[in-house]
């Protein structure tokens, strides 16, 4: 039985181009304290526009109306569990919200003066500081924009690594179960990938490994816990292959709400590793973005490090652009001061033994998840799981029922699906992570809507299938959207 | 009866392709269609290509999955099936026929013999399932 | 800890539930080698009072109360009160990726519109979901150029962000695509045609032109089109101000068009976040980075809005993708699609109408450097004052003054960059001018 959730109106809006009408305004202007100009005689006739075309014309109350109305038909952690897996959609504290708009940080111009940028550089220099302790690594930017910027960068920091040395070599090693960011970035950083293969337990297959790392071999392209929530138990012996072989190892931090506290990459041999401060470190997801990639690195890396660097210059901070090795920049200014804030307040809020406490909780909850569903959906791989649990619905499938059907009849249940069909080594994966700002009477919830849903797949396959039933909108059209893209509104 | 033309060529990257003379017609096998599901695109090389036996000819997407189309065969492309660009879904509908993907001419005529015949396709698609 | 919703109590249930004693237990599988035997050397938790305090006082340590005349990239717009208003709602911020149509009906719409109006805004046909700030999707615009014109040599024009040509340069360099710059006219500021025609070969796939350029010029962007297009390359139109789009007469000319849309009612914030993007024509949407909105129906017939043409992307695509990108900015192009709205049709061209009144009663008052048309910024001369000496004064008035080009353009030394929005009052305008004399 559908417990959390019972039907509830929303309402029907239209698009902001269809309740558009001519004259209406939602804004005022102050008065022009100088003479107007002629944007013909100072621009030119030929470069001034008559109008925007289609652009919207609707009044104050009405915005408000049309966003809020929006917003209705999302859900959102706020609204409940987001049990996306690899995602850590955790809960976002508020008081972070409020500290990023305080006027000083938040009216801050990049190229304002150093002396009058001291609270920005001084919460930049505290960030850096925590996430190396953190992850036991020995320098860290905040310049990329997002996790795949995170990779990048540190990709061709070990490119410039090895570049000096002599050799950029020409490969990356990637294993089969890895986040798609990963492939994608290795290739824009101009190298090929090799994949490898997970043993049966869902670790990287040792042997194998020892056999293909060879002098092309730039780095090994790794996630810690793994996507299946299992901890690489050899990484210290797989780190040693790697490094015998002059190649380094890089890891994807998206799993790192597994290790607060508990073990650090630094110190199990990883060479380079980004944050997502937008999973670990609780800043909003914000309907897929903004992030922030940091990275963190050992000694050897940090002469390649993004300019510019913080310095300490006297009892000041200053921006540090010599740097005769760096990379260069990766965007433009230092980063996404905005979300370092956020990210600093959630550190702050919570202490060293806070964030281990985090960790603790977070596999707890996932554990416990484990524990309550494994009578119902087939788990493919039995290792001990931190943060998430991956499983297949191999049970289900035989029903006709998949686990992109399972997701959604969750919606239904009153919940955000789990991540769908990754990571690719399952077939039918399931991958939950409650991360740990979930109740035990919310786990509880979602517990029992996942048996529920294993029963009616039983009973009437056919209401999963169709699922969700609940919801303004039923699944859409993708096939059509895909053949005939409809990317913007158009008048009729 | 067999949906798969005898006097077909096949491979094991679920290509088909017919033989006449010395040009080939390619397309994919309704196999790769059924896996594939509904296709919403097909990228296809422009005329004039030339690519050898294992190179990429172009590709088959659908929603959310990608398919390389590899070249069964050496030669050059010497025509594509327009009619593809504004209706993908005629590969779900007659992938043996009307949704051919493009026409060469053949290098290397002794290439063909390295294909699979209908039946042991079959055998093959049967195997890996 | 106030973040962590179970009790004790609660968590003993637990764990009794899983069959440990504690939750250490849960990690016992970790090697010894690789567990951290101390605690983390940071300080305890705090209350929130003290959080805000901490950031009060670092607030306090940066810039308050001045009036500010940088641009550069980075512009003082009025942020209206609408914008915080939205996107505060939890039903926006706390949300992922409208990955799941049927629960992302707001994003998903709000994006559409936000594609429609940029496509509106830079006479585009597609323009996509964002890109994470302007400088990295004008160099993922390169590599989308190199890609769609399968040539691999990239020009750049001088009078584009400095700081965007170095992130060109570093996204290029793995994948071996030469980068080269071509001049500016020392009269207009604008970019020198001839120096373009002489660097041009038929096997450049884009010629980069920013408008209005890094000096505020209005760029000639037709002049190089008509070079660019002759030897088969792409334009790429890159803008950093986009409340000059209110004003400006987009190109007809442009391939692909990447820009910063920080002006859009998004704090200045130290340097981001930021929202960028790119559009193009229809033609180049299968090699455009980024995610897509599209518009379908639902099994009910109703409108709808998915996520469409991921195939190009990282998660289907993997190596083969057009690009890594994967997090973009969705809550902040919200804000810019929420600012669009409030200013609308009229608003955003009254609003471009006052940057140029207030920068050209600034530059009345000043003598700019270049001839060439500019919009809210303008380069002038320190004439015999030393730029570091006048903006020194200024600072005594709580006012900061330009942005010293010196370190960018050695050639331009003794010159500064200047920037008047609709915040720029007419006695601070006075007093820059006075340190000037």
């Amino acid at each position: 039985m559908i417990t959390k959730v019972r039907p509830h109106l929303s309402p029907n809006e239209r698009l902001l181009f269809e309740r558009s009408s001519p004259g209406k305004v939602a804004y005022q202007l102050p008065k022009l304290d100088v003479p107007a100009v002629d944007p013909g005689s100072v621009l030119g006739s030929e470069n001034v526009r008559a109008d925007i075309e289609g652009f919207p014309e609707v009044s104050e109350v009405e915005t408000i109306r049309h966003f809020t109305r929006l917003s209705l038909w999302n859900y959102a952690i706020d609204h409940g569990m987001y049990p996306l897996g690899s995602c850590s959609m955790k809960y976002n504290p508020r008081v972070n919200e409020l500290v990023a708009r305080i006027d000083g940080l938040a009216w801050a111009h990049p190229y304002q003066p150093e002396r009058l940028a001291q609270g920005s550089m001084e919460v930049m220099a505290r960030l850096e500081a925590a996430l190396a302790e953190i992850t036991g690594m020995d320098a860290v930017t905040l310049q990329p924009a997002a996790g795949a910027h995170g990779e990048l960068t540190g990709i061709l920091l070990i490119r410039a690594l090895l570049e000096k040395r002599g050799n950029p070599r020409k490969k990356i090693l990637i294993p089969d179960s890895a986040h798609g960011t990963n492939p994608a970035t290795a290739v824009i950083a101009g190298y090929t990938v090799e994949p490898v293969r997970s043993t049966s337990a869902g670790m990287l297959d040792v042997a194998a490994l020892e056999g293909i790392v060879d002098p092309d071999v730039a780095a090994l392209m790794i996630t810690n816990p793994n996507t299946l929530g299992v901890f690489e138990e050899n990484i210290v012996c797989v780190a040693e292959i790697l490094h015998a072989k002059g190649a380094l190892v890089y890891m994807d931090g998206a799993n790192m709400n597994a290790l607060m506290g508990i073990a650090r990459p630094g110190d199990f041999g990883v060479d380079a590793l980004h944050l997502n401060l937008h999973k670990t470190f609780s800043t909003p997801h914000g309907g897929g973005g903004p992030g922030a990639g940091p990275v963190a690195v050992k000694k050897a890396l940090e002469p390649f490090l993004p300019v510019p660097r913080l310095r300490r210059a006297g009892k000041k901070w200053a921006w540090d652009y010599q740097r005769k090795y760096s990379i260069g920049r990766v965007r433009a200014f230092y980063g996404n001061f905005g979300v370092f804030v956020r990210a600093l307040a959630y550190i702050l809020a919570h202490g060293g033994p806070g964030l281990r406490n985090v960790t603790l909780d977070a596999v707890l909850n996932a554990n416990y998840i484990r524990k309550k569903l494994e009578a119902y959906f087939d788990l493919p791989y039995p290792a001990p799981n931190m943060h998430e649990v991956v499983f297949s619905d191999e049970r289900q499938a035989q029903k006709g029922v998949r686990t992109g059907d399972l997701a959604k009849r969750l919606i239904d249940y009153g919940f955000h699906p789990y991540t769908v069909s990754f990571p690719l080594i399952v077939p039918g994966a399931l991958m939950i992570e409650p991360t740990e700002t979930e109740s035990k009477h919310e786990l509880d919830q979602f517990i029992d809507a996942m048996i529920a849903i294993a029963g009616e797949v039983e009973r009437d396959p056919e209401t999963v299938r169709a699922a969700p039933h609940g919801t303004r909108t039923s699944r859409a059209d993708e096939v059509t959207a895909a053949r005939k893209p409809v990317l913007r509104w158009k008048s009729a | 009866m067999s949906i798969y033309p005898k006097n077909f060529r096949y491979t094991r990257e679920h290509e088909w392709v017919r033989v006449d003379g010395n040009t080939v017609t390619i397309g994919i096998t309704d196999h790769a269609q059924q896996e594939l599901g509904d296709i919403v695109f097909v990228d296809l090389p422009k005329t004039g290509t030339r690519v050898e036996q294992g190179g990429t000819l172009g590709s088959v997407e659908s929603v959310k999955a990608v398919s390389d189309v590899y070249a069964p065969v050496s030669g050059e492309v010497i025509e594509i099936n327009q009619a593809l660009a504004t209706a993908p879904e005629k590969l779900n509908a007659d992938p043996h026929g009307e949704a051919w993907l493009v026409k060469m001419r053949l290098s290397a005529t002794k290439e063909l013999e390295r294909l699979l015949s209908a039946a042991d396709y079959q055998a093959y698609i049967g195997a890996e399932k | 800890m106030r973040y962590l919703p179970k009790s004790d109590f609660e968590r003993r249930e637990m764990l009794e539930a899983c069959g440990v004693a504690s939750s250490e237990d849960l990690f016992s599988h970790l090697p010894e080698a690789v567990r951290l035997k101390r605690p983390l050397d940071l300080p305890p938790g705090v209350s929130e009072y003290e959080i805000i305090q901490y950031f009060r006082d670092r607030a306090a340590e940066n810039a308050n109360g001045y009036t500010s005349f940088l641009g550069a990239g980075v512009y003082s717009h009025f942020r209206p009160v609408l914008v915080d208003t939205v996107v505060a709602r939890g039903e926006f911020l706390t949300s992922y990726t409208p990955y799941q149509a049927e629960i992302s009906q707001g994003t998903l719409t709000a994006i559409f519109e936000f594609q429609t109006m940029i496509c509106q805004l830079t006479g585009m046909d597609v323009a996509n979901a964002s890109m994470y700030e302007g400088s990295t999707a004008m160099a993922e615009a390169a590599l989308m150029a190199v890609r769609v014109t399968r040539k691999g040599r990239v020009l750049v024009a001088r009078s584009v962000h400095p700081e965007y040509r170095e992130v060109l340069g570093v996204y290029a360099k793995p994948q071996r695509i030469p980068v080269e710059e071509f001049g500016y006219l020392a009269d207009a500021g604008a970019l020198d045609a001839e120096d373009l025609e002489s660097k041009m070969d038929d096997q450049t796939a884009a010629v980069i032109v920013q408008s209005p350029n890094f000096f505020g010029i209005v760029e000639r962007v037709k002049e190089a089109a008509e070079i660019a297009h002759r030897y088969g390359a792409l334009v790429i139109l890159v803008f950093t101000e986009a409340v000059s789009l209110g004003i400006l007469e987009p190109s007809a000319d442009a391939d692909i068009v990447a820009g910063e849309l920080q002006s859009f009612a998004i704090s200045p914030c130290y340097g981001g976040p930021y929202a960028g993007i790119i559009a193009t024509r229809d033609k180049y949407v299968r090699q455009m980075p980024g995610r897509l909105v599209g518009q379908t129906t639902d099994t009910r017939g109703n409108r709808a809005f998915c996520l469409t043409l991921a195939t190009r992307e990282q998660h289907i695509r993997r190596e083969k993708a057009t690009s890594n990108i994967c997090t973009n900015q969705a809550l902040i192009a919200l804000m810019a699609t929420v600012f669009m709205t409030v200013y609308g049709r009229r608003g955003l061209r009254e609003l471009a109408g006052q940057n140029l009144a207030k920068a050209h009663y600034l530059a009345s008052r000043l003598k700019p450097r270049f001839c060439g048309k500019f919009f809210n910024e303008f380069v002038t001369s320190t004439g015999d004052k030393a730029a570091e000496a006048i903006n020194k004064a200024l600072l005594r008035k709580k006012i900061i003054g330009g942005l010293p080009l010196g370190r960018f353009y050695p050639e331009l030394a003794d010159s500064v960059l200047l920037c008047a929005t609709e915040m720029s009052e007419r006695a601070d305008m006075d007093a820059v001018a006075e340190a000037f004399q």
